[in-house]
């Protein structure tokens, strides 16, 4: 039998001060990463400095929205069970932390190629998360 | 410069109790800390260094300190890393005691996540400040699963089943029977660990630790006075911490801190992996302690799998006996906090005060290693090595 589970309610991202933009671009539809002038590197969760260099010349840039499953897990107990939790590394480098939706969860498997999608938290915030794309 | 030698441990406490709904957790703490100093044979008034970590009421040493009532307090460390904190601790009294900042030192730990209904499938907020939220928390990061997305790739990478991991548990099972105080004294077999629910792909309920209320505390102290009293030596010789993280976005989830912290140490005592007799392994989940073994350099990355396999962790049966009080996975968990209860199940080996069934014999040379916050996206590592003297 399938697994989905469209239902889940998403917990509001508690933001910070520097938070808005990322997911500014995700209401318009853009996963965007912060990358580094000085060493050319993009990272994630999305800093004022570079976590590589420490340089603070850093900026957004859009991504592709497409990567590979790292790892993932499928929770089948606890609050909002079932859902995917997974580990995505994104063509520009950064392994994220996400959820994989939009799919039967008992076919996700790692190396899968997944795109981004936007899914909406409780208080309607865009939140990114991933989705296998069609062989 | 080193730790070695420098402090030995005197005293160890654990508390009896695994559900406690009618005790206060500065109550917990304080009858662990009698516990502890009363089986060093000392009192009170001698200790004059504290060390606890965030389940002390208020998160900070000034609650517990006023409420045991230690006026001699020279030295004071409330370094939080989660579970691996008192083996931090450890280290830290130590470094203390060889600075000549302190001659007793208390280290304590005390919880009721039992009774108050603590789970591992819910988020644990640990701030409201922490950067890495807006990120995570929509995902619904919980201890289990991210110790299971550490499961999931390592079974990618090197072939582990979930066979092999239940054989984690059913040697903690094989110690716990023997503990009269374990929550669970049930031997369990691999077949058990299978039928049980999946919590989170690929790890099932008895994968996990249990969730249980009270503590533990310890006393370490400078040699001199370790040496005044008549009892078995547990001399500190080696200890390193570390954290190890996302790393910015450059993730490996195949390996946990103690890659780092276990060669530090043993170099420190002077002593391989080979010569360990006993290990202390911390076990929030079978993974945990299958990622550390590979970690520590008991087998080869990759190689945990069948390490753990056929009794290899059953003391008396296989070559490294771990956990003998029935550690997280069957004894108990407090606080949801193992380091304490991973450094005096040490000391009980090295004092020859285990349960006659799961005494290691002769044991002079014990590790004690811990995990606090989650391998799945960020955690503190810390490690010891006791020698009897």
């Amino acid at each position: 039998m399938p697994t989905f589970n469209e239902d889940r309610k998403i917990v509001d991202p508690p933001l910070n001060p520097g938070d808005g933009a990322f997911f500014d671009a995700a209401a318009q539809g853009r996963l965007v990463l912060k990358t580094c002038r000085a060493c050319g590197q993009a990272h994630h969760y999305p800093r004022t400095m570079c976590p590589f260099c420490w340089s603070t010349d850093v900026h957004w840039e859009d991504a592709k929205g497409q990567g590979e499953i790292y790892t993932f897990s499928v929770a089948r107990r606890g609050p909002g069970a079932p859902y995917c939790i997974a580990y995505v590394t994104l063509d520009e480098g950064p392994t994220v932390m996400t959820n994989i939706v939009g799919t039967d969860l008992d076919t996700v498997r790692i190396g899968q190629r997944v795109q981004v999608v936007f899914r909406h938290s409780e208080n309607g915030t865009a939140v990114p998360m991933f989705t296998p794309i069609a062989p | 410069m080193t730790i070695k030698g420098k402090a030995y441990i005197i005293g160890a406490y654990e508390h009896p109790l695994r559900k406690a709904p009618d005790h206060s957790v500065a109550q917990l703490h304080a009858e662990v800390a009698k516990g502890a100093i009363e089986d060093a044979g000392l009192s009170r008034t001698d200790i004059d260094g504290f060390f606890c970590a965030a389940d002390a009421p208020g998160a900070n040493a000034w609650s517990l300190a006023s409420h045991l009532n230690l006026e001699k307090l020279r030295h004071i460390d409330s370094t939080d890393m989660g579970g691996c904190s008192y083996l931090m601790h450890v280290a830290h009294a130590a470094q203390a005691i060889a600075a000549g900042k302190c001659n007793v030192a208390l280290i304590t730990l005390a919880g009721r996540p039992n009774s108050e209904g603590s789970s591992g499938t819910t988020v644990r907020v640990r701030g409201t400040n922490l950067p890495e939220s807006p990120y995570e928390f929509p995902y619904s990061p919980v201890n289990l699963n991210l110790y299971a997305m550490s499961a999931k790739r390592h079974m990618h990478e090197f072939g582990t089943t979930s066979e092999q991991l239940a054989w984690i548990k059913v040697a903690a099972s094989h110690h716990a029977q023997h503990n009269p105080h374990a929550m669970l004294r049930d031997l369990v077999t691999v077949e058990d660990v299978l039928a049980s629910p999946v919590i989170s792909d690929p790890l099932h309920r008895l994968d996990s630790c249990v969730v249980s209320d009270g503590g533990g505390a310890i006393i370490v102290a400078r040699p001199e006075i370790a040496k005044s009293l008549n009892r078995p030596r547990v001399k500190l010789i080696g200890a390193s911490e570390t954290t190890k993280h996302q790393s910015g976005g450059k993730i490996d989830l195949t390996y946990t801190g103690a890659a780092w912290t276990g060669p530090r140490a043993f170099e420190e005592a002077g002593v391989t992996p080979a010569d360990i007799q006993y290990a202390s392994i911390y076990d929030s989940f079978t993974i945990t302690v299958l990622l550390q073994l590979e970690d520590l350099g008991f087998c080869k990355k990759g190689e945990g799998g069948r390490f753990v396999m056929d009794g290899n962790l059953i003391s008396g049966l296989g070559k490294l006996p771990f956990n003998t009080d029935g550690g997280g996975l069957c004894n108990n968990h407090p606080a949801n906090r193992g380091g304490m209860t991973k450094i005096i199940e040490a000391v009980r080996q090295l004092r020859g005060e285990a349960h006659p069934k799961v005494q290691v014999p002769n044991c002079r040379l014990a590790l004690a290693t811990g995990i606090g916050g989650a391998i799945g996206h960020r955690h503190g590592a810390a490690t010891v090595i006791l020698e009897r003297d």
